[in-house]
């Protein structure tokens, strides 16, 4: 009964994909944007592989590429002031920077809206106060939170890198309906080729106090660094706690491997 | 039960005496994986895959239980109290990414289980109810894991429950009252993420129960091996303890070496960068793709694409798609042939490896955009998928000459390791 019963069910199945064959077209749609849209260009950071670490002072310039440039319309809501202490600030340092922020608070008597100057506690206050406000600020488009962005994106940080750097002219060849409409900006690391930022960073736009020279590329390194800090701060703890247990369950391996062995010595299978 | 030879258990010590005759734990373990439990000596390292999928189980509940005491199941913090998970919480991260990968492995095991079973045709009689129950436990893992992955509230969490809920508004009449009662409101909410959660952490107790009656199924005949003939007397077995013990913890030390190499090395591997993004019912993305282990079954959803027999085509993607699975109730009902393992049936040896090249291109397919030749592809290896299991097992089983069988374990071991072992035809 079973047998006959599946034949059946397994020819309606074939039949309805056979047809679906045939009514299916063979040829994609063409779609032009696809052959402007580049791959994003590599970036190799000191976080990268299997033994990372950070670049305290490249952390230290990108954050301060974030606090001059991107802070302006991108939030950094995830990341507390506290946490910058790894990124080779002291607790004095901390406080003093967090002091330099006025945070969202109410006034202790009257309970009416307010601001304060930072703590070590709070996070990175957002530039604009609801979504609405970030949207009439913006062209109607929402600056995304920056926090995770390094994660939250196709292409990681090598994204965000080529994104920065990769403003330019659209190419002559470009069809009409991609050219960048009022407001927009040609990219091709974009996916929809035009974007709503403007080219954010130009050479010497910020004044490094280590004395590096601030190219649009060294900056778009040096901030993209500290994007991939902010997405994953316990990045290079985990590859070095990975190690310890990959070693450590490597020995209990080895032992397992040489009781089984042991065990089965005289067992012919 | 058990085979006559099985040792029986005889506690020794006075406090294992009174443990006995209170609550005779001891004699339970002892006569389920201990020396009292006779196992076919000849098992390989495909029988290692079902105490890997156990152990995947125990690390998914108890990384889960650690998650849940700092999740919160709301839509208006769940995002952040992952993050919050991932920076505040003491290894936090870990747990988080042990649990995130810990659902890739399990599943990771339970598809080498699954076609382990398939190759050596575990399915068959007298161990029919070990494979339907194996089923449910399947079907059981793929809710929770949907589930689980709607839990952080990301971009592809949101998107994913909309799609796979929207799978029940294509039944007609009732479809799209079941899928608002499912949901708890017309999209996604806080309702839905509530449900899910409570139920993502139910299931996989359902699941433990399950797979209590799968191994006890399990012990009445007792386990399958690479020849597929039935244990005959003692020479073809060991005791489970320590043979196999110990070769299980050999494959478990493997298992974890692959599992932490994944959390700690290259934990966003298997993940998609959208669900970084807090879900947002105004903007899809680009590209909705379900968790890898999901891949071969959306591709056979999306392989539809014709309307026939006054069925729509987003309905006969759904039934297609719950067939696919289901047609694995019937699996030992439609293979009559009476051999059990695949080295001994050479035509059917063919099929199979073509049924695992075809699930590896469905999923592949299920990956890529609905575009050619992603599309065709799909509808090919969607076709081979049916044909496989419903049209070309049954006759192969019928016509198939079965190649030249050992008479016992112990004599295909045996002839495994005589001086010219080159000679005995297929006896490995």
């Amino acid at each position: 009964m079973v047998r006959p019963l599946g034949f059946l069910v397994g020819l309606g199945f074939i039949t309805a994909l056979v047809l679906a064959i045939f009514t299916t077209p063979l040829k994609n749609e063409p779609n032009v944007a696809y052959s402007f849209v580049k791959e994003p260009r590599h970036l190799k950071l000191a976080s990268d592989g299997l033994v990372p670490h950070w670049d305290k002072a490249q952390l230290q310039r990108g954050m301060q590429v974030y606090k001059e440039v991107c802070s302006a319309c991108h939030s950094l809501n995830l990341v507390a002031f506290r946490n910058i202490q790894d990124l080779g600030y002291t607790e004095g340092q901390v406080k003093t920077f967090a002091k330099g922020f006025q945070v969202p608070s109410i006034n202790p008597d009257t309970g009416e809206v307010a601001t304060r100057d930072g703590l070590a506690s709070d996070h990175f206050p957002a530039p604009y106060a609801n979504e609405v406000a970030a949207r009439a600020a913006n062209n109607n488009a929402i600056p995304p939170d920056l926090s995770l962005i390094t994660k939250a994106r196709e292409g990681g940080k090598d994204y965000i890198y080529s994104l920065l750097t990769g403003y330019q002219n659209p190419p002559a060849n470009l069809p009409a309906e991609l050219k960048p409409g009022t407001g927009l900006h040609y990219n091709p690391y974009f996916p929809n080729l035009n974007l709503a930022m403007a080219k954010p960073l130009n050479d010497g736009q910020v004044t490094y106090a280590d004395g590096t020279k601030a190219s649009v590329d060294q900056m778009a390194k040096d901030v993209t660094a500290f994007l991939v800090w902010t997405a994953e701060p316990k990045l290079v703890k985990r590859v070095q706690v990975g190690w310890a247990v990959f070693f450590f369950l490597l020995i209990f391996t080895v032992l397992a491997y040489l009781s089984y062995r042991n065990i089965w010595a005289d067992k012919k299978h | 039960m058990s085979f006559p030879w099985a040792k029986p258990y005889e506690p020794q010590h006075p406090l294992m005496k009174w443990m006995d005759e209170k609550l005779p734990i001891p004699r339970l373990v002892y006569n389920a994986t201990g020396p009292g439990y006779p196992v076919p000596r000849n098992l390989n390292y495909f029988w290692n895959f079902g105490v890997l999928a156990g152990a995947a189980l125990m690390i998914q509940i108890i990384t889960g239980i650690i998650l849940a005491m700092h999740y919160a199941a709301n839509v208006g913090v769940a995002f952040n109290s992952v993050e919050h998970i991932m920076r505040d919480v003491n290894a936090g991260w870990f747990i988080r990414y042990a649990h995130m990968n810990g659902a890739s492995m399990f599943f990771i095991v339970v598809y080498l289980h699954i076609f382990r079973g398939l190759y050596y045709g575990s399915y068959k009689a007298p161990r029919e109810m070990v494979w339907l129950l194996g089923v449910v436990i399947f079907l059981l893992m793929m809710a929770t894991a949907f589930m689980g992955y709607v839990l952080p509230w990301g971009q592809m969490s949101f998107w994913g429950a909309q799609v796979i809920t929207g799978f029940f508004s294509a039944i007609p009449i009732v479809g799209e009252p079941v899928r608002q009662w499912l949901l708890g409101g017309f999209v996604p909410d806080n309702a839905t993420l509530n449900r899910f959660f409570s139920l993502h952490y139910l299931l996989p107790f359902v699941i433990l129960g399950v797979i209590i009656l799968h191994i006890w199924a399990l012990h009445i005949p007792g386990s399958n091996n690479p020849t597929g003939i039935e244990v005959k007397d003692e020479q073809d077995t060991v005791p489970f303890h320590p043979y196999y013990t110990a070769k299980d913890g050999f494959g478990l030390g493997v298992f974890l070496l692959v599992f932490v190499a994944l959390t700690f090395f290259s934990p966003n591997m298997l993940g998609h960068a959208d669900n970084y993004i807090p879900a947002n019912s105004l903007s899809t993305p680009a590209h909705i793709v379900p968790e890898w282990y999901f891949l071969p079954f959306y591709a056979i959803l999306k392989a539809f694409t014709f309307n026939f027999l006054w069925i729509d085509a987003k309905l006969w993607g759904v039934i297609a798609m719950f067939a696919s699975i289901a047609l694995l109730f019937f699996l030992p009902w439609l293979d009559s042939s009476p051999v059990k393992s695949t080295t001994y049936r050479p035509l059917y040896r063919w099929f199979f490896w073509v049924l695992v090249a075809d699930v590896l291109l469905l999923g592949v397919c299920g990956m890529m955009p609905a575009e050619q030749p992603w599309v065709i592809l799909s509808q090919l290896g969607s076709i081979y998928y049916f044909a496989h299991f419903l049209v070309i097992l049954p006759i192969v089983s019928r016509i198939e000459r079965p190649l030249p069988m050992p008479n016992s374990i112990t004599e295909a071991v045996l002839a495994k390791h005589a001086p010219d072992a080159a000679s005995v035809p297929a006896a490995a």
